[in-house]
């Protein structure tokens, strides 16, 4: 099979050349500093120190892991319902609600995020209904609500597709026999129907806050200019100031971040496995 | 009371829908607006889309996009289907490198990959435009297509091309008349994939490319501070365009599936006879 192997190698160049090499420029820059086409060869901390002594981007890093953090709340206990119900759902009905739920994650995230823009505008849509009954008008754009409804929207259905397939291989004469034997609907969901999507949530936490946290453009366009997450100071320090190296060293720390708190989640999902697995 | 929480339920998921598509007539609707409001509706017209039509960015914009998904598409298909068979008859050593390296574009932040990118192409004073961004759209699709591939290539019974070929066929008539009708639905799901990633892609587009050459994402982004109508009649378009392939997409495979499944009537009767 030498034959086939061989095929192999020009993707392995490939790979090493535009996925390796590139990340290894962004470690080089964030241990050193000035100089965006020479890199000069000084090993310093300076970069990171500089995040950590000015309290500007820890707030700005707290207030990405905390939007993050409500968006993928919100995204569970908003979604968790749909996905259990699509579940219990016959086999036509799931095939159909899993196309309206998937639908509009096939158009363009920017598109989908501009059409926010008028309808949370102070004379947009819901502000002239709440008109009608007399409430309002509230400010919505440019706050953090926007960012955090917009993240919510886009997000959601990850959310729900992967609570969906983890509870529709889950068999429903467990709760009849967890009925049997004592329990009400309550018990029988805390204790069989959530331990056992906890798989799709754990997946679907990863895919909620990973894109939640490092997202740029909708903080962007709906918390506006002066809104700033990590994603924006990353942005700004690449396309604006061209402070490359402290720009990587951002970057670097958000990597860390991410990947901690996925070895985390993962971590849970593991010991919880194996307790059930005791139990 | 069970038909009462079933209506309960309906309304729930009715909620939803009305949440997740509220945007997208919204858009649609006034796409057809007659007046520049973002909010009231004065009348149909087809303005905007006049407007657009008229105005090169945009119009680049859906061009670029697509010019760039069909070519990424084809490449990274290409590309990775022949390395997911490669691998799958290479060692679990080298199977295990790729498939960590691939995770890396997959699970990194999109802004880390773009970032990185970025620096890279400077670093090699390669002037951004179309071809880096085609690079990078191709280098982001691959992993998509292999991880697709994959476990189909597994499910595969490894002796078949060498059976092929102590037939007398040659490796490269095993691989194109056994091995990939065998995966194939593997192949296109990977395609689709890649296509709607790179049609979709905003990020590292926005890093990677430059001199003008901008995808709708990148249009939309831009134009996004001014009240700019048009922006909804180009949203309209790519609605429109999606809705149309996934209606074309569905429909085909429907087709297909009954084409299978009459072949296989047919089989079996002629086996009976």
């Amino acid at each position: 099979m030498k034959q086939f192997r061989r095929m192999t190698y020009p993707y392995i160049v490939w790979a090493l050349i535009l996925i390796v090499a590139p990340l290894l420029l962004i470690v080089l820059y964030a241990f050193t500093t000035k100089g965006n086409d020479v890199v000069t060869t000084k090993f310093t901390f300076d970069n990171f120190v500089r995040f950590f002594s000015d309290t500007l981007f820890l707030k700005v890093l707290i207030r990405s892991l905390r939007v993050a953090a409500i968006t993928t709340l919100a995204c569970l206990l908003l979604g968790y319902y749909p996905a259990y119900y699509i579940a219990r759902c016959s086999e036509t009905f799931k095939m159909k609600w899993v196309l309206i739920i998937t639908f509009p994650t096939w158009i363009n995230l920017l598109v989908r995020t501009y059409a926010w823009i008028g309808i949370l505008q102070d004379d947009g849509i819901i502000n002239t209904m709440l008109g009608w009954i007399g409430l309002g008008p509230f400010k919505m754009m440019y706050t953090e609500f926007a960012v955090i409804l917009g993240m919510i929207y886009n997000f959601i259905p990850f959310m729900i597709l992967q609570i969906y397939t983890s509870l529709t291989k889950m068999d429903m004469s467990l709760l009849e026999a967890s009925s049997d034997l004592g329990a009400d609907k309550f018990q029988s969901f805390l204790r069989v129907t959530l331990p056992l999507s906890l798989p799709g949530i754990i997946s679907g936490i990863t895919l909620v806050f990973l894109p939640a946290v490092s997202s740029f453009c909708i903080p962007n366009m709906l918390g506006g200019g002066q809104y700033m997450l990590v994603g924006n100071v990353i942005e700004q320090y690449f396309l604006s100031s061209g402070d490359w190296n402290f720009g990587s060293a951002i970057s670097m720390i958000m990597a860390v971040i991410i990947i901690l708190s996925m070895y985390i989640t993962k971590k849970v999902d593991v010991t919880e496995k194996g307790e059930a697995k005791r139990a | 009371m069970k038909q009462k929480k079933r209506i309960l339920g309906g309304f729930l998921m009715f909620l939803l829908v009305i949440f997740l598509y509220a945007p997208i007539v919204y858009t649609v609707v006034f796409s057809f607006n007659n007046t520049n409001s973002l909010t009231r509706f004065g009348g149909f017209s087809t303005r905007w889309f006049e407007k657009m039509a008229s105005n090169d960015t945009m119009i680049n914009g859906i061009i670029y996009t697509i010019v760039i998904a069909v070519i990424a598409t084809f490449v990274s298909t290409v590309v990775g289907t022949l390395t997911a068979i490669g691998l799958s008859k290479s060692n679990r050593i080298l199977r295990n490198c790729v498939e960590q390296v691939n995770q890396l574009p997959m699970m990194n932040p999109d802004i880390v990959t773009a970032i990185g990118l970025l620096m890279f192409f400077s670093a090699l004073h390669i002037e951004k435009g179309f071809l880096t961004l085609l690079l990078a759209h191709i280098m982001f699709c691959i992993p998509y297509v292999i991880l697709s591939i994959m476990p189909k290539l597994r499910s595969l019974d490894p002796n078949l091309a060498e059976a092929a070929m102590d037939l007398g066929a040659t490796p490269i008539r095993a691989l194109v008349q056994v091995i990939i009708p065998q995966v194939m639905p593997g192949i296109i799901s990977g395609a689709l994939i890649a296509f709607t990633m790179s049609f979709d892609d905003f990020v590292i587009s926005y890093f990677a490319t430059g001199n003008g050459v901008n995808n709708i994402s990148i249009v939309v982004y831009t134009m996004r501070k001014r009240t700019n109508p048009s922006i909804n009649a180009l949203s309209t378009v790519v609605i429109v365009l999606i809705t149309t392939g996934l209606i074309l997409y569905n429909v085909f495979s429907a087709i297909g599936q009954r084409r299978r499944e009459k072949e296989e009537a047919r089989l079996r009767a002629q086996a009976q006879d």
